[in-house]
């Protein structure tokens, strides 16, 4: 059947965004398209004593000036958080799309202005003039949940969210029983998404209808969700996410903006237009990551690890976002990493602080774990003085223990730890390094090199675990596919998934051409659209191959099941005995008489003679696919730096990734999505930081101060493969879009410490910057 | 609106002529005048590259430039690249070497290579690396990246 699956095929949406022909927000130019505008607080924490709008209101290019008291009546809802876990208690304050009488984060909305056109929107609203009464600010998670603290919400007595645990196993008998114990306090701190375009949105008014495009990953959650904050029924709301330019997760949220879209558009009747500055995008698109954590590992002497107890502080920011508290926790299915640890014990600690609420950046509760489990490993390893891969493989599941049920009750579906990193062991010669490390040290050169033999839960689905009847998200999380064959023999495919870089036009349309028998290139694909094709649950959580590649794989096979009784009736043969090869449906034992999905297509919109009753005309199929379990991918990397001890630069200077994603279906967008995913993971490792000052100021504003890796900073990277079937669907795949993220953060630290480990140096919270890294260096005291 | 300036720019081998408030981007304008919308914005601050074009034969962030200041001068974009109808050289090699993702750098990446090759027609990873280190990529790692504008200077390509 693979005829195009597992072709390094290139691009299909490729040739309209190499010649700048695409549809990004920004592109989107409906006449008269007024222009909106926020007015942002500058305070962390302060009490709106008034607003006074006259001046923006009399200029002749302003339509109107809204606070939240002008546009009260039109929400109908407060901005929901859909996390509703059974048995706890999470405390979530309202939340309006424009402040309610106190700001709690510096660029919280204030006001929306609405003017005639891109550059005088901005010059209006420095002309609403806001009042602040100022009021204590904290910012530092730790310190917020100590007595006395200044509180966020003042209804509220502590700044804390929520407490969130999991455990399996007898996590207590472990560590009274253990001959080692290793204990570590580990830093995620909080980063950026960071896609390249902004978010923005255009909105389009008719009467009662309302079409709003929006830069979002989620057109469909999007929808639903707005129709309820705006009281507009979904049938007379669409949302489209045209091509979307980077999310990474940060346009994985409904946004106050959005909301403010869509009331203004029925309130004006006019076209608006919103893009969000580079500015807005850093202060007021959510953060990631955020976490201190306090790991604790039990250990024998013989290095088998026997228990882990993780206590997390998690950052949450001043409000809740859709997921905001629930992130964290998404990282628990992996607790135990690729390791057989008897007894496990989790607990997630939320904080509100003066800063923007934390939500899903790529990996998303995901690489905090395997950061936090592959650093202890390797401080296991050194407190025992045994290989860190000796420790790994004397932990690892056995590639015979799969499905493995691990402590916390989570179902493996399938792996070959220990094969991914001998793969990388062939390609990475470990006793050349240390050699040449050796020799190195002798010249003045810092050498170190770190590995990450990590495993990801990704394919979100399933909703029996994810949604209400799971760990409490309100929400389902299958997925659609539909394809329709038209009378000429050409394909369109649906997909309830919604791109933006992931290559779903080329990678579905390759899954869709081998089940009916089509080219690729004769295979459209549709998505982010509300009105076309059936309902979806959009992209995160790695789960667009999954998810919706199988629900898109299952709808071509009853596309294919039709075309085969179509044939059998035109070719007078039993259903049964046609089979699909190379692109003809054929009588088996008699290969010339055949048909092409060309003309079974043209006989089922327009049969040449009467069908059997049964078949119905026309050829299009859907189908909703919700799996049983999620997926779980892994691999083995190794990374190497050098360190300029004088300065404290490091230089990542090879990179050897072996992935496992089940078979392929394209092998160039799975490096892709490696080196992509790599490079963000890097860039946390050593750039990337959003930095709140005492005050709640954000310090990191914009990129020159918040440090995005560019070409010049990052090697070749070397990638390989594995394949190890996931018995989950049919395809037999797992995600690939998040893998490089959750893999690297650990690998790039533990080569900066092993190159410094001679100076004394035994640990480095991210981001390792130069000043850190030289400060280390110098407490290290051997330098 | 402010004061306004009459200007006349060659953009993409055709002379456009309007009058513009004197603080308009030349982005801005090449894209909410001329409808040439190829050309991106990412930043505020001139980092990220999405906004490369060239001026006068040299690659620019048209988001630092005023469209007075392109008075008078030739601009090149994404859209006037290639100019047998076909594509050009760097396009095809990041179809090719799958150079792109979501495709929102990919012009200003494009631009800013075209002028990397055409000052150094066969550049190292290591010359390709920094002279392409004025464009944020968030998608690709730069990998495939840098393996597009080796095969396009593979391929003879000068701009």
């Amino acid at each position: 059947m693979s005829t195009y699956v597992g072709q390094a095929m290139k691009r299909k949406e490729d040739p309209r965004l190499i010649t700048g022909r695409g549809n990004f927000i920004d592109d989107i130019n409906p006449i008269g398209t007024l222009w909106a505008a926020l007015v942002r607080s500058p305070e962390a924490h302060a009490r709106i004593v008034s607003i006074d709008k006259s001046a923006a209101e009399q200029r002749p290019d302003v339509v109107g000036v809204f606070t939240h008291e002008d546009l009260a009546a039109d929400f109908a809802a407060p901005m929901p958080m859909i996390w509703a876990p059974a048995g706890v208690e999470i405390r979530t304050p309202e939340h309006w799309p424009l402040a309610k009488g106190e700001v709690k984060h510096v660029g919280d909305p204030v006001a929306i202005v609405i003017g005639t056109d891109r550059y005088s929107v901005n010059d209006a609203i420095e002309d609403v003039i806001v009042e602040y009464d100022a009021l204590p600010v904290v910012v530092e998670p730790e310190a917020a949940l100590e007595d006395g603290s200044p509180l966020v919400w003042e209804s509220l007595d502590s700044n804390q969210t929520h407490e969130w645990s999991v455990a399996g196993g007898d996590a207590d008998a472990a560590f009274a029983d253990a001959d080692v114990v290793v204990s570590q306090r580990v830093v995620n701190h909080r980063t950026a998404g960071a896609a390249i375009e902004t978010r923005g949105w255009v909105v389009e008014p008719r009467g009662e209808h309302v079409t709003l495009h929006s830069a979002t990953q989620i057109p469909h959650i999007l929808r639903f969700v707005l129709s309820l904050c705006c009281g507009i029924p979904e049938d007379k709301l669409r949302v489209v996410a045209p091509d979307v330019g980077g999310g990474f997760g940060s346009k994985l949220n409904v946004f106050a903006e959005e909301i403010l879209a869509v009331l203004l558009a029925r309130r004006l009747q006019r076209p608006i237009k919103w893009i969000e500055s580079r500015s807005e995008n850093m202060a007021v698109t959510h953060h990631g990551r955020d976490q201190i954590s306090y790991v604790e590992m039990a250990v024998k002497r013989d290095g088998k690890v026997t228990g882990l107890r993780v206590r997390s502080v998690c950052d949450l920011g001043a409000y809740f976002l859709a997921l905001t508290p629930f992130i964290p926790e998404l990282g628990f299915p992996v607790g135990n990493g690729a390791y057989d640890i008897p007894a496990v014990s989790m607990t997630f600690v939320g904080v509100f602080t003066n800063k923007f609420p934390t939500d899903a950046i790529r990996g998303a509760g995901r690489p905090e774990v395997t950061h936090w489990i592959e650093l202890t490993m390797n401080k296991v390893a050194r407190e025992l003085d045994m290989d860190p891969l000796e420790l790994r493989r004397r932990n690892f599941i056995a590639a015979d223990d799969f499905p493995h049920e691990t402590a916390l009750g989570i179902v493996y579906d399938s792996g070959n730890y220990q094969g991914t990193l001998d793969r990388l062991l062939e390609r990475f010669d470990v006793d050349a390094f240390r050699a040449e490390q050796k020799e190195l040290r002798e010249q003045g050169i810092h050498r170190g090199l770190g590995f990450s033999t990590w495993v990801e839960v990704c394919g979100l689905a399933p909703s029996r675990v994810v949604g209400p009847q799971g760990v409490g998200l309100q929400g389902a999380f299958w997925e659609s596919g539909m394809v329709r064959v038209s009378a000429s023999g050409t394909a369109t495919v649906y997909t309830g998934t919604s791109p933006h870089g992931q290559g779903h036009d080329t990678g579905f349309a390759q899954i869709v051409a081998d089940r009916i028998g089509l080219d690729p290139q004769n295979v459209n694909v549709i998505h982010g659209d509300t009105d076309q094709g059936p309902w979806g649950w959009d992209t995160y959580g790695s789960r667009t191959l999954a998810v919706g590649g199988e629900a898109v794989a299952r709808a071509a096979l009853k596309v294919q099941d039709k075309a085969k009784r179509i044939c059998a009736a035109l070719l007078e043969a039993a259903p049964e005995d046609i089979e699909l090869v190379d692109g003809n449906y054929q009588v088996k034992g008699s290969p010339d008489k055949s048909m092409t999905m060309v003309e079974i297509a043209g006989a089922a919109h327009i049969p040449p003679q009467e069908l059997p009753a049964d078949i119905e005309p026309g050829l299009e199929e859907t189908s909703f696919y919700d799996p049983e379990n999620f997926v779980f991918p892994f691999g083995a990397h190794a990374c190497v730096v050098d360190v300029d001890v004088e300065t404290g630069k490091v230089k990542v200077v090879r990179y050897v990734a072996v992935d496992d994603c089940g078979p392929a279906i394209n092998p160039i967008l799975i490096d892709g999505q490696v080196h992509g995913g790599v490079v963000h993971a890097i860039g946390q490792a050593l750039y990337e930081q959003i930095v709140y000052d005492e005050d709640g100021q954000l310090v990191t504003g914009t990129f020159v101060d918040y440090a995005l890796p560019t070409a010049a900073e990052v090697p070749t990277f070397e990638t390989d493969r594995t394949e190890t079937t996931s018995p989950t669907n049919g395809l037999g795949v797992k995600g690939i879009g998040e893998a490089g993220t959750i893999a690297a953060s650990p690998a790039v630290t533990e080569a900066v410490v092993d190159a410094l480990r001679p100076l004394g140096v035994e640990w480095i919270d991210m981001p390792l910057t130069p000043l850190r890294v030289w400060q280390a260096i110098q407490e290290g005291g051997a330098a | 609106m402010g004061a306004t300036v009459r200007i006349a720019v060659t953009v993409n081998g055709a002379v456009r002529e309007s009058e513009v408030e004197a603080r308009t981007l030349l982005v801005h304008w090449l894209r909410d005048e001329l409808g040439l919308t190829g050309t991106h914005i990412g930043c505020d601050t001139t980092n990220c590259g999405a906004c490369t074009v060239h001026l006068d034969g040299e690659s620019i962030k048209s988001c630092t430039v005023l469209a007075a200041q392109a008075d008078g001068a030739q601009v090149t974009t994404i859209e006037g690249l290639a100019t047998d109808g076909g594509l050009h050289p760097l396009q095809d090699a990041f179809w090719e070497k799958h150079g792109l993702q979501c495709g929102y750098c990919t012009p200003g990446m494009i631009m800013a290579a075209a002028d990397l090759l055409r000052r150094n027609p066969n550049p190292s990873d290591e010359e390709i690396r920094h002279g392409l280190e004025g464009n944020l990529c968030r998608c690709t790692g730069y990998h495939n990246i840098v393996e597009a504008v080796k095969t396009a200077a593979a391929n003879r390509v000068s701009a």
